[in-house]
C-alpha cells in the first residue's frame, strides 16, 4: 500500500511537472509578455531593462526553473489586467467556486445516489422509467440552456430566487467569504447550484443503476437472498457497496470537472468565482491568470485522483493483498 | 414424517410467444437425514426444483401447479415475508461456484454473523462464538483467525466449506445443494461430499442435491430422481435406478458415463435424445482438400519432444533481479508424443497443465528448457514466416465453447479466418466450398455457416471449434479440457467425432483433461501433473492398472465409485 502510495505520487508530480511546462511556454510563445505590459510609447531601452529585470533573458530552463520555484509558493506574477498579484486575486475567487461546487456536488450525490439504488432495484416500475427519461434530459440538455431556463421559471416568472451574484456574504477567517450563513447567499446558490450538477446528477443515477443490475445478477447476491437475509441487508450492505469502485472513480473525477469547469455556469449567474475571471482573463490575454488556472486545475485533478485511487483500498479488501 | 414433500409441481416461464415448462408434474419426497439426488442433463429443469422449493425462482418464472410442503406446512403460497423467514432458517442452499458465492467485500465473520443474527435471537459474541464453531465444523484449520479474512484468502474447497457452514447456520431441516462439487477438483469434490454426508447425518438434516454427475449420485444420495426435460422419468431408490434402470432415458444416461475401469473403442451415446443433428456428408479424406498436401516433412522418433519446459510468472517485480519472486507454473518437464498418438495430460488445477499446453502452441515463452517439434526447435524461432508455419501445423481447441468464438462473426467467417490468413485456398469460392464441407464434416451441416456462435448448443459451439481447428490442416492438435463444460451425452459426441478425425486424418493430439474416465477413453499414454511437475508418464492401460507414482495411486482411488452403475446397455454403444 505504500509502494503503490509513493509510485502514484510520483506519478503525480511527472503529470504537474508536464502541465507547469504547458502553463510555462504560454508566457514564452503566446504573445510578447513585455508588450502586455507597458505602453506605445515606452522606448526599446526600457523595454530591454524591463526584459532584463523580469529576468526573461535567462536560459529558458533557468527560466522555467525559477516559474516551478514560484509557482510552488503560489507565487504566479502579476496579473496584466488588474496588476495585481495572480494569488491574491484567486484567494479573493476560490470561495465562490469551491462553494458552488461543493453544493452542486452534494446535490448531485444526495440526489442521484437513492434514485440510481432505486431504479436499479425496481427496473419495471413506472417511477424508474420516469427517473430515465428525466435523466436523459439533463445529460442532453446543455448547461447554459438549463441555467436560462431555471432563471426564467424561477427568478422572472416566480420571482422566487435571486438570477446573478452571490448574495450577501460573511468574512471567515483571513480570506475566506461564505455564503452559507446568509439566506441570501442560499437563495442564491440554488440555482446554479442545480444548474452545475445536474448532469452529474443524471450521470451517478444512471451509474449506480446499471451497476446495481449488474450485481443484483451475481451468485452472491443470489445467496444472500437463499440465506433469508432481509432485503435491506442485501440491498444495502451486499450489492451497494459492491457497486461503489467504478461510482467513486467516475464521481471523483466528476467532482473535479465540476470545480474546474464551473466556468459557463458561473457566466450565467454573473457568479463570482474562478471561472468568470478565467473567461475575462481569455478575453483580454492575461497570461499569468490563464497559466495560473491550468496549473490549478491540473492540481484538483491529480490530487482527486489519487485521493480516489487510496478509497480503493478502503472499499476493497482484494486490493490490499497480492498487489505488488 | 417427510421433511420436503413436493406434489406434482409444475413450473412455468411464460414467453413473448408461448409458456415453457420447465418442470411438469415433479413429485419428490425427502426424510430427514437422507439425501435425494436430482440428475438429469442441462434443461432438464433439476435447478428449477431447488429453486421453486426456496421461493427463488428466477422472473417471470412461477409454480402454475401441486404443492410443496415442509414438515407437512404448506410453504409455496406463503408471502414474500413469511417465506424469506424460512430461507435460511428451514431450508439452505449451497450453490454451484464457491468462488462467486461469497460477497467478496465482507469478512467470512461478517457474513456469518448477519445470517446467524438475522434468524436467531443471539447478541453479537454469541454469534461470533457461533460462527468459529461452525467454521471448525466444516473442518476449516484455524477457526478463530480465518474467519476474520475475506473470501478471496480462501482456496475454492475452503470456500466451498465456508459456503457450507452459511447454508447451515441456522440449523435448518432442509439444505439444497445445486451442483455442489461441479467446479471443485476430484480430491476436494471427495472431501466436500463426504462432509455433507457426515453432516446430513450427525445434524438429521435432510438434504437435496441436484447434479449432472452420476458419481456424486452413486457416491452420497439415499435415493434418486432422474429428470428430463422437466419430467420426472424415474424415481427410487439409488441401487435400484442405477444397477436396473427401467427407463431408456436413464439407461443411456448411464451408458453415455465414461468409464475409468475398462476402455472402450468409442463413446456410447445417448440414442433417447432426438436432435441428432444434420446427417453427416462425410467427405472423402483421400481427394479432398482437407486430406492434401499432408505429406509433412518425416520425422525420425517422437513427433512432439519437450524438454526440462520451465515456465515462471513473475509474481514480485523489483529493480533487482533477486528482488524478484516466481511463481513456477511448470518445472522441468520432459515427455515425447509420437506421430499419431494421442497423449493425455492429467492433473487438478493449478497443477500446469494448461500452461504446457499454452506454452507448446507459442501462446507463452517458455522461461526455459526445449520443445522439439518435427525438426524444429520452437523456442529458437526467429522470425514471423517461421513461426507462422508451426503455427499452422498446431492448433488449439479450447475448454469452454461459450468465450472461445467471436459473437460477432458468422460461422462462416470464423472457420474461413485461418483458410485465408494462412492462403491455404486459390479462391474465395474455394474457401466457401472447404467451409461448407469442414461444417458437414463434424456434423453441423452447411447451412450452419450463415449463423452466429450464440445460436448454438454448447456441443455444437464445440464442434465448430474444430472445424476452424482442422481448417488449417494441422498435424497437430491440443485440445484442453474440451468437453469439461458438456453435459455427457454432447460429450460423447464430441469424443467420437475427436477420435474419428484423428483416425482418419492421422492427426497427433495432445488431450488435457481433469476427468480421469475421459482420459483413460481417449489417450494411448498419459502424463500425470502435479504442482507443476510430472509425476508419471506411462501407457494408458499400465497407469490405471499399476500406477507407479504415490500421487496417481491417490487421485485413482478418489474417483467416485461406478461399482452401482449399470453396465448391462453397452450394447446402445
Amino acid at each position: 500500500m505504500i509502494g503503490f502510495a509513493t509510485r502514484r505520487l510520483l506519478q503525480a508530480m511527472i503529470v504537474m511537472l508536464v502541465v507547469a511546462l504547458l502553463a510555462f511556454t504560454m508566457f514564452r510563445f503566446v504573445g510578447d509578455p513585455i508588450n502586455q505590459m507597458v505602453g506605445i510609447e515606452t522606448s526599446i531601452e526600457e523595454r530591454e531593462a524591463l526584459r532584463e529585470r523580469l529576468g526573461l533573458n535567462d536560459p529558458i530552463p533557468v527560466q522555467f526553473a525559477r516559474f516551478i520555484g514560484n509557482a510552488v509558493q503560489f507565487d504566479f506574477g502579476t496579473s496584466y489586467q488588474f496588476k495585481q498579484p495572480v494569488s491574491e486575486l484567486f484567494a479573493k475567487r476560490i470561495p465562490a467556486t469551491l462553494e458552488l461546487s461543493f453544493a452542486s456536488f452534494v446535490f448531485a450525490l444526495i440526489v442521484g445516489i437513492p434514485m440510481g439504488i432505486y431504479a436499479g432495484l425496481n427496473r419495471e416500475s413506472a417511477i424508474s422509467k420516469l427517473f430515465l427519461s428525466v435523466s436523459l434530459v439533463g445529460i442532453s440538455l446543455p448547461t447554459f440552456f438549463i441555467g436560462i431556463l431555471l432563471i426564467f421559471l424561477f427568478s422572472v416568472t416566480l420571482q422566487w430566487l435571486p438570477s446573478f451574484g452571490r448574495g450577501d456574504v460573511v468574512q471567515v477567517g483571513s480570506w475566506w467569504t461564505t455564503g452559507f450563513l446568509t439566506a441570501s447567499g442560499l437563495k442564491a446558490l440554488i440555482l446554479p447550484a442545480v444548474t452545475l450538477g445536474m448532469y452529474q446528477m443524471t450521470l451517478i443515477m444512471r451509474l449506480i443503476r446499471a451497476e446495481m443490475l449488474e450485481v443484483i445478477r451475481t451468485d452472491y447476491i443470489k445467496f444472500a437472498r437463499a440465506r433469508g437475509l432481509p432485503d435491506r441487508l442485501v440491498h444495502f450492505r451486499h450489492a451497494l457497496k459492491n457497486t461503489m469502485v467504478p461510482v467513486i472513480t467516475i464521481t471523483g473525477l466528476q467532482l473535479g470537472s465540476i470545480i474546474a469547469f464551473a466556468t459557463i455556469t458561473e457566466t450565467v449567474f454573473q457568479w463570482p468565482g474562478m471561472g468568470l475571471m478565467f473567461l475575462q482573463a481569455v478575453q483580454n490575454v492575461d497570461i499569468p491568470i490563464m497559466s495560473a488556472y491550468l496549473l490549478l486545475t491540473a492540481f484538483l485533478f491529480v490530487a482527486i485522483n489519487f485521493i480516489v485511487d487510496i478509497l480503493y483500498f478502503f472499499i476493497d479488501p482484494r486490493l490490499r493483498v497480492g498487489r505488488p | 414424517m417427510n421433511v420436503l414433500d413436493i406434489k406434482d409441481l409444475r413450473v412455468e416461464f411464460p414467453g413473448r410467444k408461448s409458456v415453457f415448462v420447465a418442470v411438469d408434474e415433479v413429485s419428490l419426497k425427502v426424510e430427514a437425514g437422507k439425501i435425494l439426488g436430482v440428475v438429469g442433463e442441462s434443461g432438464a429443469g433439476k435447478s428449477t426444483v431447488g429453486n421453486a422449493v426456496i421461493g427463488l425462482l428466477q422472473e417471470p418464472g412461477h409454480i402454475a401447479g401441486g404443492q410443496v410442503y415442509l414438515h407437512g406446512q404448506r410453504i409455496d403460497e406463503l408471502p414474500y415475508k413469511k417465506m424469506r423467514q424460512l430461507r435460511g432458517r428451514k431450508i439452505g442452499m449451497i450453490f454451484q461456484d464457491p468462488l462467486t458465492s461469497l460477497d467478496p467485500l465482507q469478512t467470512v465473520e461478517a457474513q456469518l454473523v448477519e445470517t446467524i443474527r438475522t434468524h436467531l435471537p443471539l447478541s453479537g459474541k454469541e454469534a461470533q462464538q457461533r460462527a468459529i464453531e461452525l467454521i471448525d465444523a466444516v473442518g476449516i484449520p484455524n477457526p478463530a483467525e480465518r474467519i476474520k479474512q475475506y473470501p478471496h484468502q480462501f482456496s475454492g474447497g475452503m470456500r466451498q466449506r465456508v459456503v457450507i457452514a452459511l447454508a447451515l447456520c441456522a440449523e435448518p431441516e432442509l439444505v439444497i445443494a445445486d451442483e455442489p462439487t461441479t467446479a471443485l477438483d476430484v480430491s476436494i469434490q471427495a472431501q466436500i461430499l463426504e462432509l455433507m454426508k457426515k453432516l446430513c447425518e450427525e445434524r438429521n438434516v435432510a438434504m437435496l442435491v441436484i447434479t449432472h454427475d452420476m458419481g456424486v449420485i452413486a457416491d452420497i444420495t439415499d435415493h434418486v430422481a432422474v429428470m428430463y426435460h422437466g419430467e420426472l422419468v424415474e424415481y427410487g431408490e439409488t441401487n435400484q435406478v442405477l444397477g436396473a434402470p427401467n427407463h431408456p432415458y436413464t439407461q443411456s444416461l448411464i451408458s453415455a458415463v465414461p468409464r475409468p475401469d475398462i476402455k472402450v473403442e468409442r463413446f456410447p451415446v445417448v440414442n433417447y435424445i432426438e436432435k441428432a443433428g444434420t446427417p453427416q456428408k462425410h467427405i472423402d479424406i483421400s481427394t479432398h482438400w482437407l486430406g492434401k498436401s499432408r505429406e509433412y516433412e518425416k520425422v525420425n522418433g517422437p513427433l512432439v519432444q519437450i524438454r526440462d519446459l520451465e515456465m515462471r510468472f513473475e509474481t514480485k517485480g523489483s529493480v533487482f533481479p533477486s528482488q524478484r519472486e516466481y511463481f513456477h507454473a511448470v518445472k522441468k518437464v520432459s515427455f515425447d508424443i509420437n506421430e499419431g498418438e494421442t497423449f493425455g495430460l492429467v492433473g487438478e488445477s493449478g497443477s500446469g497443465k494448461s500452461t504446457v499446453a499454452r506454452v507448446v502452441t507459442g501462446l507463452y515463452h517458455p522461461s526455459g528448457g526445449s520443445i522439439l517439434f518435427g525438426n524444429t526447435e520452437l523456442t529458437s524461432l526467429k522470425n514471423q514466416r517461421e513461426t507462422m508455419a508451426m503455427r499452422r501445423q498446431m492448433q488449439m481447441i479450447f475448454q469452454d465453447p461459450y468465450s472461445s468464438l467471436n459473437a460477432r462473426m458468422r460461422v462462416k467467417d470464423i472457420i474461413a479466418e485461418p483458410i485465408k490468413f494462412h492462403k491455404l485456398a486459390s479462391s474465395n469460392s474455394e474457401v466457401r466450398q472447404i467451409v461448407d464441407d469442414l461444417l458437414d464434416h463434424v456434423g453441423l451441416g452447411a447451412a450452419a455457416g450463415l449463423k452466429f456462435p450464440h445460436e448454438f448448443s454448447g456441443g455444437q459451439r464445440q464442434r465448430i471449434s474444430i472445424a476452424r481447428a482442422l481448417a488449417t490442416r494441422p498435424r497437430f492438435l491440443i485440445c484442453d479440457e474440451p468437453t469439461s463444460a458438456l453435459d455427457v451425452s454432447i460429450q460423447a459426441q464430441i469424443l467420437n467425432l475427436l477420435k474419428d478425425l484423428q483416425e482418419e486424418l492421422g492427426l497427433t493430439m495432445l488431450f488435457i483433461s481433469h476427468d480421469l474416465a475421459v482420459i483413460r477413453q481417449m489417450c494411448n499414454r498419459i502424463g500425470v501433473m502435479r504442482n507443476g511437475e510430472l509425476c508419471e508418464v506411462a501407457d494408458c492401460d499400465q497407469l490405471f492398472e499399476n500406477p507407479q507414482h504415490e500421487y496417481t495411486q491417490q487421485l485413482l482411488n478418489l474417483m467416485p465409485s461406478m461399482e452401482l452403475l449399470s453396465r448391462a446397455n453397452l450394447e446402445t454403444a
